[in-house]
């Protein structure tokens, strides 16, 4: 089964932090990366550029409304993903446990929706 | 005669769990189970109590299950895994005498899964394993029925879609999850216990269902010590049951309770209990609970009770397992073994700490220990100030009553 772990945090610790501190951490994503790898749970994963870079987008009655930022403003912003695949929730929770922000910020794990078989 | 609604009740928690497991899904096995029962109501009046009534209405079950599938094909698209039920369906017996043991862990685990909401894993915990309804539970909480029902499908389709185990974990985890398990419990025994207002006969029940579980539990997991602490400080609760609460529906507290209606079984037990979790080397939440219970619980009169000892393990207990509400209790064993003015003076701490400035118990303690001290009026101010933030009748009262005598006397 497929999931999606969702990393949050606040941008501006990651923009506070040292470029040694910042070195570490990276070194651990890639460690952890390795691992989920190694390990058979890695699909996919992608680090994403700050908040100050999104667009929202909407339709509305035919017109395309841009608007700049994100689309909810929140405490932590969601940063990266994983997607993983993994036996049942335990397994993804202890996953998501591992990667780094989790020390500091948050994991949003969320189960991808299975495709229903063609008929 | 034979009352099968005991048999039922008791076969419930493992009947269900391996029906869970062999047909891969929660409501189907409680639906399954009542047709069962429907059955064997007919049936066993007539050929007599199987030798393994719980063998027999999982096997009964399971065949209603196939039976069902056979017949109704909107049945079969409900069930989804057609084929995981009629290979599982042809597995081996249920064990004699022992059934699957390791089922109802599993449910046990999985209604208490920290992934779900803490009221979620104790509606689903009450409604899976003890088997209450919907309309029980909603009054036992204090939530509307539709309500509870929400609650329930949601968790259920929680389990289902984001994959829960249905599983125990492993050795590494299993301190974790049953930490959380005993949680649970304990809120429903509490839930029971605690509150004296709603229906009187649906929160014994949760006392008693609460203390069934852990009971079984305990059986499942011998070596942990924190199920007997547990269970220990359920029954020196609920020993008292019966002698807490006045005729009036009014608190009656501790030491003015007529201790000839405790229940002598269950504090024999408790206290039995509470030795071994203590001598299986735990020094854990419950255990210690459990210990302070059983020095309250085995004195003939109150003014026996070895209030320094108490005070003593509520150091221990607040060391390990600091909190402001541990604090204030210890601060009332230590107003009890030394006298009040060093209880009030670890009191005025705590309020200038914060954290408990809403909480009743504290201004009410703080109230009992000045009315002690005969401080009538600072006294008459702190029972005032503990009567603005109860939410309990019994307990407001009992206090209400305080107040009358100190203001008056």
């Amino acid at each position: 089964m497929k999931y999606l772990l969702m990393i949050y945090d606040e941008e501006s610790r990651w923009a506070s932090m040292s470029e040694a501190e910042q070195g570490e951490i990276f070194g651990e994503y890639m460690a952890f990366g390795q691992g989920i790898k190694d390990s058979g749970n890695y699909v996919g994963g992608e680090a994403l550029e700050p908040t100050a870079s999104a667009t929202t987008v909407q339709v509305r009655d035919g017109k395309t409304l841009t608007t700049d930022g994100p689309f909810a403003e929140t405490r932590e912003q969601l940063g990266g993903y994983y997607m993983i695949e993994a036996e049942n929730l335990d397994q993804a929770i202890e996953i998501a446990a591992r990667i780094p922000t989790a020390r500091e910020g948050s994991i949003e794990v969320r189960p991808i929706l299975p495709t229903p078989a063609p008929e | 005669m034979i009352d099968f609604g005991d048999i039922f009740r008791e076969q419930r928690p493992r009947a269900v769990a391996t029906l869970i497991r062999l047909l891969g899904d929660f409501d189907l096995a409680e639906d399954m189970l009542q047709e069962a029962v429907t059955v064997a109501l007919v049936q066993w009046p007539r050929d007599g109590v199987p030798s393994n009534p719980g063998a027999w209405l999982v096997s009964t079950a399971r065949h209603k299950a196939l039976d069902h599938l056979r017949r109704d094909k909107t049945f079969e698209r409900k069930m989804g895994e057609l084929e995981h039920l009629s290979t599982t369906i042809v597995t081996p017996n249920v064990d004699k005498d022992h059934g699957f043991p390791d089922d109802l862990l599993r449910l046990i685990f999985t209604c208490c899964h920290p992934a779900l909401a803490l009221e979620a894993q104790t509606a689903l915990t009450l409604k899976t394993i003890c088997g209450l309804t919907v309309d029980e539970i909603a009054r036992a909480f204090l939530v509307r029925p539709t309500t509870m029902a929400q609650r329930l499908v949601r968790a259920k389709k929680k389990i289902r879609s984001a994959r829960i185990p249905y599983a125990v974990p492993d050795a590494e985890r299993l301190g974790d999850r049953l930490a959380g398990v005993l949680r649970v419990l304990y809120l429903v025994f509490n839930e029971g216990y605690a509150a004296t207002s709603g229906d009187k006969l649906v929160r014994d029940e949760l006392c008693i269902e609460a203390i069934r579980l852990t009971r079984l539990l305990r059986n499942l997991l011998v070596a942990e010590s924190e199920i007997a602490g547990l269970l220990a400080l359920m029954l020196l609760q609920d020993s008292r049951r019966s002698a807490r609460v006045g005729v009036a529906g009014d608190l009656v507290l501790l030491e003015d309770q007529d201790r000839s209606l405790w229940n002598t079984r269950s504090i024999n037990e408790g206290v039995a209990l509470a030795e071994d979790a203590l001598r299986a080397g735990g020094g854990g939440f419950y255990a210690l609970q459990a210990a302070i219970a059983s020095l309250h619980a085995q004195p003939a009169r109150a003014e026996e009770t070895d209030w320094a000892q108490i005070a003593a393990l509520y150091d221990l207990l607040f060391r390990s397992f600091p909190s402001p509400v541990v604090a204030l209790n210890r601060a009332v064993a230590v107003a009890m073994a030394t006298g009040p003015e060093a209880g009030l003076f670890l009191i005025a701490e705590l309020e200038s700490a914060g954290e408990l400035s809403g909480y009743y118990l504290l201004h009410s303690a703080k109230a009992d220990l000045l009315r002690r001290l005969g401080r009538k009026r600072e006294a008459a101010k702190a029972y005032a100030r503990a009567l603005e933030l109860v939410d309990q009748d019994a307990e407001r009262q009992f206090l209400e009553r305080r107040l009358r005598e100190v203001r008056s006397s």
